[in-house]
């Protein structure tokens, strides 16, 4: 059986007394579009940054590609092929979209001239070919996104981790912005995503965990997952699935 | 260089670098006034000081505040390989260079390492200026608070010339290095990966960037370019003493000039050097020598366009938009 | 190495010393923690009021200690004034760029002075400018041990008012949350107005105990401008009682060091101590922030 691209073990982090992440093991296969999911506070994005580099676990371990990264910086797990974006976009202001993405470019191509000519291209995939001389700060909220996704998607990534890529949009945009993840699923990249919009979870991924206090509560497909007690009461409290099946019930 | 893009745009600049240097080298063959000469070989020398700190300041977003760190390393280092080491100048010019571009390397990998950022690294550099400025005073092969005279002898194998020309020429040559950095900067892969460090460190990692070697490399390059105008300052007047080595007239000169020409840019550099110098001059025409005029035009002007114009006189079309987009004031 | 006596004497001086490097810290400690600003432009405030001071004694024959209310007041409005027409209006959402205002700021009043007093080194006599007490073996000069009660009183007034009046308490609730402040109808440019103006009013309490047993020439501003930010961070960005503390603990290195390496290498070790402290532990003893 061939190992997953990215194997998480027993993550731990703690903040002070506060226990962010708690002892979470997951495994992403190769080619999968995936999502975490869960209440606010979760965990997600402390998860995120714990299997990026950008937080250095208090115990566990990340396996990537077949190494070990476990901490490993950012940098370094970009290089190996693991990119993300970001639950608040960071996107390099002054420079224009075409400037920004081709940064991601670089990391595979030192020359400028064919970098910003790549960066044309990703623009195209993602749909932000109009905009490529603009400034990013000139960019609606939609554009942020989708620049976000497109320089993470630039570094040609194995494993895109997209935090929440469809916060902050409308329907619209919402409906034009899940196809165009699955494309970038489609042509080869393994995406796990944090998301909120339970739509697009339901659409696009094919296995769910669900994060809840800082543990793994739940996983499995899309319906299994949104029928389970544990999940449905992380997100609504308590008791509520006893009560929605009582009130169901003729 | 493997990386640098040439490009209709990066094609254009570099003409427009080389027309400078042309226009400016040809400059003594058409006029012999000793006093126009040295109005440009000393706005020129202001120049290269803007461009220094403009690589680590506009293109890496760190600012120092005591980038005459640099500047009085490489000029004793100049003055003793030639007093002490009996070195020649031109000998002692890359032990100059090298050497501030070594202090650099030095404050950037402990500064970096330690992920200064912002007014922490601003205050860092100018202890560091400091501390050096009082080593130098203490200390003996230094000349003390005397500070060292490198004697008269005019010739060119001593990189002392008989005219303000062959001085002229020699600041040229390190503008125009200076200018070809930049273009480089903007032109190349590590100048996109400096900015990107720049405008969002984090979004720069995600993507492969190393913000520490970015920066370091940066702070080596502009060490290296403040290391040779203070070299040049040391040929020029033959003198240095720990007060101008260290203090914080070059510090402010550099970082007041990069930032009212456009920080991050090629020419702005350039324009804001001249504009100060040209300024600075008016001043003394109609003022006198008066201790302090040029430092008070310095801070007033900075003040002015911290607050007006941000991005500096070369920017000066985008602060404008910004302002009418209404995207002024927000505290914090 | 030295005999106790001397030792002693320069460790009570060095307390005397920290006791107005404290005070001068308090004041930067203020506008860090509420206006979140690396004030750049202290030392030069603080040399513009040693200035204030100086001429009310030579001109108007007004003696520092009597001066002082005089200079408080005047130094809160100047602060007040200069964060309300220039500081604030160089924001736009960037610290670089209120750290490169107050540097503007600095270098104006640094050079501004230069032009019209000159580049002299003046200080004041008074009757008590020389007379000395004696505490176990030292000799304490009369204006460190007025500066020294003075600056203590001072800090304590301080810390009265940002705890017990409605002012402190607005101002520490836009030091935390300016947003909800807003909310809850406080005028937070004018709080930020005031806490600048608090801030700068301690430095004229300062200068009234300093120039006594001191100077004031230009350049001093610059000289006081790190020995504050080595003491604000070694007691730790935002906290008072650090401040307080790193006053003293700045004092006595800066005696000890002018006592074993001479007066300007003695400087080093307060510079050594600031790169120290932001490289390796950059929360300082009692800050929260890192």
């Amino acid at each position: 059986m061939t190992e997953a691209l990215l194997a998480i073990d027993r993550l731990s982090r703690s903040f002070g007394g506060l226990k962010a992440v708690q002892n979470v093991s997951l495994s992403v296969r190769e080619g999968s579009l995936s999502a975490l999911i869960g209440p606010n506070g979760a965990g997600k994005t402390t998860l995120f940054a714990l299997m990026s580099g950008f937080l250095k676990p208090d115990s566990g371990s990340v396996r990537f590609a077949g190494q070990d990264i476990t901490g490993r910086e950012p940098h370094r797990n970009a290089l190996l092929g693991m990119t993300r974006t970001f639950q608040i976009v960071k996107p390099f202001a002054a420079q224009t979209v075409r400037e920004n993405i081709a940064v991601g470019v670089h990391l595979h191509e030192r020359s400028r001239g064919a970098a910003l000519q790549r960066a044309e291209q990703v623009a195209h995939q993602v749909g932000l070919a109009p905009q490529l001389d603009k400034p990013a700060s000139d960019l609606t909220v939609a554009g942020r996104k989708r620049l976000e996704l497109a320089r993470a998607l630039a570094a040609q990534p194995r494993l895109l981790l997209l935090d929440e890529v469809l916060a902050g949009l409308n329907p619209q945009e919402i409906a034009e912005m899940m196809p165009v993840v699955r494309g970038i699923a489609d042509s080869g990249v393994t995406v796990l995503m944090i998301e909120h919009v339970m739509q697009a979870v339901m659409h696009l991924a094919e296995h769910v965990w669900v994060l809840a206090q800082g543990q793994l509560i739940a996983q499995g497909s899309p319906a299994e997952v949104t029928s389970n007690d544990k999940v449905v009461e992380a997100y609504l409290g308590h008791g509520t699935a006893a009560r929605l099946r009582k009130a169901a019930a003729p | 260089m493997s990386g640098a893009r040439l490009s209709a745009q990066g094609a254009r600049q570099l003409a427009g670098i080389a027309l400078f240097a042309l226009a400016v080298a040809c400059l003594p063959l058409v006029t012999t006034s000793g006093a126009a000469l040295n109005f440009v070989m000393m706005a020129l020398y202001a120049t290269l000081l803007a461009q220094a700190w403009n690589i680590l300041g506009g293109f890496g977003g760190q600012f120092s505040f005591g980038h005459a760190l640099f500047f009085g390393t490489g000029a004793y280092i100049q003055a003793i390989a030639q007093l002490q080491g009996g070195f020649n100048a031109w000998l002692a010019l890359p032990m100059a260079v090298g050497g501030s571009a070594a202090v650099g390397l030095f404050v950037g990998a402990l500064s970096f390492r330690y992920g200064l950022k912002g007014s922490y690294f601003a205050l860092v550099t100018l202890a560091f200026a400091e501390v050096f400025r009082i080593v130098a005073l203490s200390v003996s092969f230094t000349g003390g608070g005397v500070g060292l005279m490198v004697p008269l002898r005019e010739s060119v194998a001593n990189m002392q010339f008989a005219t303000r020309a062959g001085y002229l020429w020699l600041v040229l040559a390190f503008v125009v290095a200076a200018l070809l950095v930049t273009w480089w900067l903007r032109n190349s892969r590590y100048g996109a990966y400096l900015q990107a460090v720049r405008d969002n460190e984090d979004a720069a990692r995600a993507v492969g960037v190393n913000p520490f070697r970015i920066k370091l490399a940066a702070i080596g390059l502009s060490g290296a370019f403040m290391g040779a105008a203070g070299a040049f300052y040391v040929q020029v007047f033959q003198y240095i003493d720990p007060a101008i080595a260290y203090g914080s007239v070059t510090s402010v000169e550099a970082l007041v000039a990069a930032i009212v020409g456009g920080m991050g840019t090629l020419w702005g550099p350039v324009l804001g050097a001249v504009v100060l110098h040209v300024l600075a001059d008016l001043t003394r025409n109609l003022f006198g020598e008066l201790p302090g005029i040029n430092m008070v035009i310095y801070g007033v002007v900075l003040v002015l366009i911290v607050i007006f114009l941000p991005r500096g006189i070369g920017g000066i079309g985008l602060s404008v938009r910004e302002l009418w987009a209404g995207k002024g004031r927000r505290h914090d | 190495m030295f005999d106790p006596g001397i030792l002693f004497s320069s460790v009570l001086n060095g307390l005397t010393t920290g006791a107005v490097y404290a005070l001068i810290a308090l004041g930067l400690t203020l506008i860090y923690g509420v206006l979140h600003i690396i004030n750049f432009a202290h030392g030069a405030c603080l040399m513009l009021a040693l200035y204030a001071v100086y001429f009310l004694k030579e001109r108007l024959g007004i003696d520092p200690y009597l001066a002082l209310p005089l200079v408080v007041a005047a130094m809160f409005v100047f602060g007040y004034a200069l964060q309300r027409i220039v500081i604030n209006r160089a924001g736009h959402g960037k610290d670089e760029n209120i750290l490169l205002a107050t540097l503007g700021i600095a270098i104006v009043l640094e050079n501004l002075a230069l032009l019209f007093f000159k580049s002299d080194t003046r200080n004041i006599d008074t009757a008590y400018s020389l007379s000395t007490v004696a505490i176990g073996p030292a000799m304490i000069a009369v204006p460190k041990l007025v500066a020294f009660a003075g600056a203590l009183v001072v800090s304590a007034l301080l810390f009265w008012v940002m705890g017990r009046t409605d002012l402190g308490r607005a101002i520490r609730a836009v030091a935390k949350e300016k947003e909800g402040a807003k909310l809850m109808g406080i005028d937070v440019d004018h709080v930020y107005a005031m806490s600048f103006g608090i801030g700068l009013a301690c430095l004229g309490a300062a200068a009234c105990f300093l120039l006594p047993a001191y100077y004031v020439n230009p350049q001093v501003g610059s000289g006081f401008v790190l020995v504050a930010f080595t003491i604000v961070v070694l007691g730790g960005m935002g906290s008072f009682v650090g401040a307080l503390v790193g006053g003293f603990l700045v004092g006595v290195v800066e005696s000890l060091g002018g006592l074993y390496l001479g007066e300007s290498l003695g400087q080093i070790g307060i510079f050594a101590i600031f790169i120290g402290v932001v490289l390796f532990r950059p929360q300082g003893m009692f800050g929260a922030r890192a």
